[in-house]
């Protein structure tokens, strides 16, 4: 699981460095950044960022055998990703109504991309979480070490992309 | 003291052929021996199309002024000569082979994930063929191997192949990225509890190396493919330089992941040599670990080399240095690995059998495409000759006279392993002179073709100076290496049709995979060897002269 990440790792680069090579290597003026709503998106940021917290209480509840709290946890895990993609989604329709979209230029292109390619794996996770879940609820009580370390390694992840992402995309254009 | 050491019972049998009937049932099999052999087969099968396409081109330029084919057909012929030769012919064959001795060579009776194996597989097969399935959607691509936009962008290539080059090849790249997570976790955690790390055969040692760079180079690929996907299907403007996006950032991508690829597609071929002359100049090798780390070495280096793709692209001049430098560095390395070679030899007895033939052979032509690279290294002479037919000659000698020669010498080698059967010495020897004349009578002549300024990728070429004879003889070389092939393909099904008559261990080889019988058994090992060297099976029939214990 681990090399599956350092191997996504490398592609998220690549799209990043993508970004930051249109917005400070070309003559190209940004012209998403400035219609983004940074503090919102800040909000949803901690929503995702608090799930990864809630994703590590809820593996030692776990491991401790408190089934009731580990699920509680998981819920609520999964219910902050949903939040963070809905904040994504409102973002998105709030661009196409300004006209931006991803053919409109190649901001337009970059930006949809390297978020959507991020949302995707958002999704990925919360199914992911999701089966974790459900699982808990059959006749198989425990669910393997194994799968749930991989799912949360996974989680963490795409939590820290989503830092890296947040950081060049929104904050550093107001830098 | 018992000699053997009892491996754990499997509570739950692998899903396999063995116990169910017909040929159908292969595409089930999760059983990394049967998904070894299926690699292949199918670097078989997609070599005999490569090489027809090889040999169209090479008629369309035996003579000038020449319309044997249409020029868009020409285009698309060597597009896909490029891309299913390195993608699909040389990158299954080398996985293919990995994934089958792998873990027999490490005394594992499977890989870490054979479900991950088996979708590895059938990822890089439908990837290849979603890339021929271009021809009946309107064409083939036709922007060359490495699909430079703006060429390959919509407006100046209409037809669908390259959408299917790009779904084609991300299909591709998932499925090694899959196969190389197994080689890396079975290397880890399968191996026979005495073996170190220290201990692995140099080929398992290649591939693992192989695996990390894998592991990094297709994302770089795939993300790049995805965004020129997008630019095609979804009008976004990355590569496209009219509206702000940058056809530079492709060739950065393409050759970030591209220049790792060559060794992506060099290491196993020398992990195979590295098994090879030892085994037939009956001495272990010489320096084992200088080409283990060698090995590290060239992996690292060759993230740092990429650029001296794009010398010609407009880089600054302290740029273009950096690059020329480290392209030169790594050099020294694979250089290394040679002299290792030549020491394993030297004072060996040597048996020339056909593996044997081929990796001296390997040695020979590897290192003239060695030295036609570092000639690329450095800047001016790179300005000159980058584009022409010098290129394609230093290509192939590195992907034929290093990788394919590597992939011949194996498969001569382990085909008595994989089949039970050994492959006529008398039908390799015709392969083998007629492949290696050839070869090198084609491929060398294309040195000065280039250096008297032929292009590459032209249609038909007029009536100049040395260039009608030049590509005559070019094209008579290709003739005698498809000969070569079919001696080759006769020498399999000739083979294939005689009685199972090898011994496990019929070329007296040291490794873990020669002590099982050929070919192996479902469960590989029902009990492993006592490893306490890098040659258990020499220590196994010397005890009186045992290797020096390792653990």
């Amino acid at each position: 699981m681990l090399l599956l990440i350092a191997s996504e790792a490398f592609f998220f680069m690549a799209l990043i460095i993508a970004y930051v090579y249109y917005r400070n290597f070309t003559n190209a003026t940004d012209t998403v950044a400035k219609n983004l709503d940074v503090v919102k998106t800040g909000i949803f940021t901690l929503f995702l960022i608090a799930s990864s917290f809630t994703l590590i209480f809820s593996k030692k509840a776990l491991l401790n055998e408190k089934y009731v709290l580990y699920k509680i946890l998981m819920a609520t895990t999964i219910l902050f990703g949903i939040v963070f993609i809905i904040g994504q989604v409102n973002e998105y329709m709030g661009l196409y109504k300004k006209q931006i979209t991803l053919s409109q230029d190649i901001f337009g292109s970059s930006f949809f991309t390297l978020t959507g390619f991020h949302g995707l794996h958002v999704i990925l996770g919360i199914i992911a979480l999701s089966i974790l879940f459900g699982i808990s609820f059959g006749k198989l009580k425990i669910v393997s070490i194994s799968a749930i370390q991989g799912v949360d390694i996974y989680w963490h992840f795409v939590d820290v992309v989503w830092l890296f992402v947040f950081y060049f995309v929104y904050i550093n254009p107001l830098l | 003291m018992s000699l053997y050491i009892k491996m754990p019972e499997e509570n739950e049998p692998l899903p396999s052929l063995k116990r169910a009937r017909g040929k159908l049932l292969w595409i089930s099999s999760v059983d990394h021996k049967q998904l070894g052999i299926m690699y292949l087969w199918l670097a078989l099968f997609f070599f005999i199309i490569g090489g027809l396409q090889a040999m169209i081109i090479r008629a369309q330029l035996s003579w000038p002024e020449n319309h044997l084919v249409s020029p868009e057909m020409y285009s698309q012929i060597f597009t896909m000569h490029g891309t299913t030769m390195i993608f699909l012919v040389l990158m299954p064959a080398l996985i293919g082979l990995g994934t089958y001795l792998i873990p027999l060579m490490i005394g594992a009776n499977d890989m870490a994930f054979p479900r991950l194996n088996a979708f590895s597989f059938w990822m890089t097969c439908m990837g290849g063929v979603l890339l021929y399935f271009s021809f009946l959607a309107g064409g083939g691509p036709k922007a060359g191997w490495f699909n430079y936009p703006p060429l390959s962008e919509m407006n100046y290539t209409s037809t669908a192949g390259v959408d299917y080059y790009l779904v084609g090849l991300i299909l591709t790249g998932i499925g090694s990225i899959g196969a190389a997570l197994n080689f890396v976790t079975t290397v880890l955690c399968m191996r026979s509890p005495e073996m170190k790390l220290n201990m692995l055969p140099l080929f398992v040692w290649m591939m693992f190396v192989n695996a990390f760079l894998m592991l990094a180079a297709f994302p770089l690929l795939n993300s790049g493919l995805f965004l020129n996907l997008l630019d095609r299907q979804f009008d976004a403007h990355f590569f496209i330089p009219s509206s702000g996006g940058s056809a530079l950032l492709w060739q950065h991508f393409f050759w970030a992941f591209g220049h790792p690829e060559v060794y992506i597609l060099a290491l196993p071929a020398f992990g195979i040599i590295s098994e090879v002359i030892p085994v037939f100049s009956r001495r272990p090798i010489f320096g084992y670990k200088f080409v283990a780390a060698s090995t590290v070495a060239i992996a690292l280096l060759s993230y740092s080399v990429w650029a001296h793709h794009m010398f010609t692209v407009g880089l600054s001049n302290a740029v273009n240095s950096f690059f020329a430098i480290s392209s030169m560095l790594i050099g020294i390395p694979t250089g290394l690995k040679v002299i290792n070679w030549i020491g394993t030899m030297y004072k060996g007895s040597i048996r020339l059998t056909i593996p044997m033939f081929f990796a001296i052979a390997f040695l020979i032509d590897f290192t003239l495409g060695g030295l036609s690279g570092i000639s690329f290294a450095i800047v001016p002479i790179d300005w000159q000759l980058t584009d022409t037919y010098y290129l394609v000659a230093h290509i192939h000698y590195v992907f034929l006279g290093g990788s394919l020669f590597g992939i011949f010498a194996g498969i001569y080698y382990w085909f008595p392993k994989i089949s039970g059967r050994k492959l006529s010495k008398r039908l390799g020897k015709w392969h083998f002179w007629l492949f290696v004349i050839g070869f090198n009578l084609t491929f060398f002549l294309q040195h000065i073709l280039g250096m008297i300024g032929m292009p590459r990728r032209i249609y038909t070429y007029p009536d100049l100076p040395y260039w009608k004879v030049l590509n005559l003889f070019s094209s008579i070389g290709a003739f005698f290496m498809f000969t070569g092939m079919a001696v080759f393909f006769w020498n399999i099904y000739t083979t294939l049709k005689k009685p199972r008559t090898v011994t496990s261990n019929p070329w007296n080889a040291w490794t873990l995979e020669w002590a099982v019988p050929s070919p192996p058994n479902l469960k590989n090992f029902v009990e492993i060897p006592p490893v306490h060297s890098r040659r258990p099976l020499w220590d196994l029939d010397h005890p009186d002269k045992p290797d020096k214990r390792l653990n």
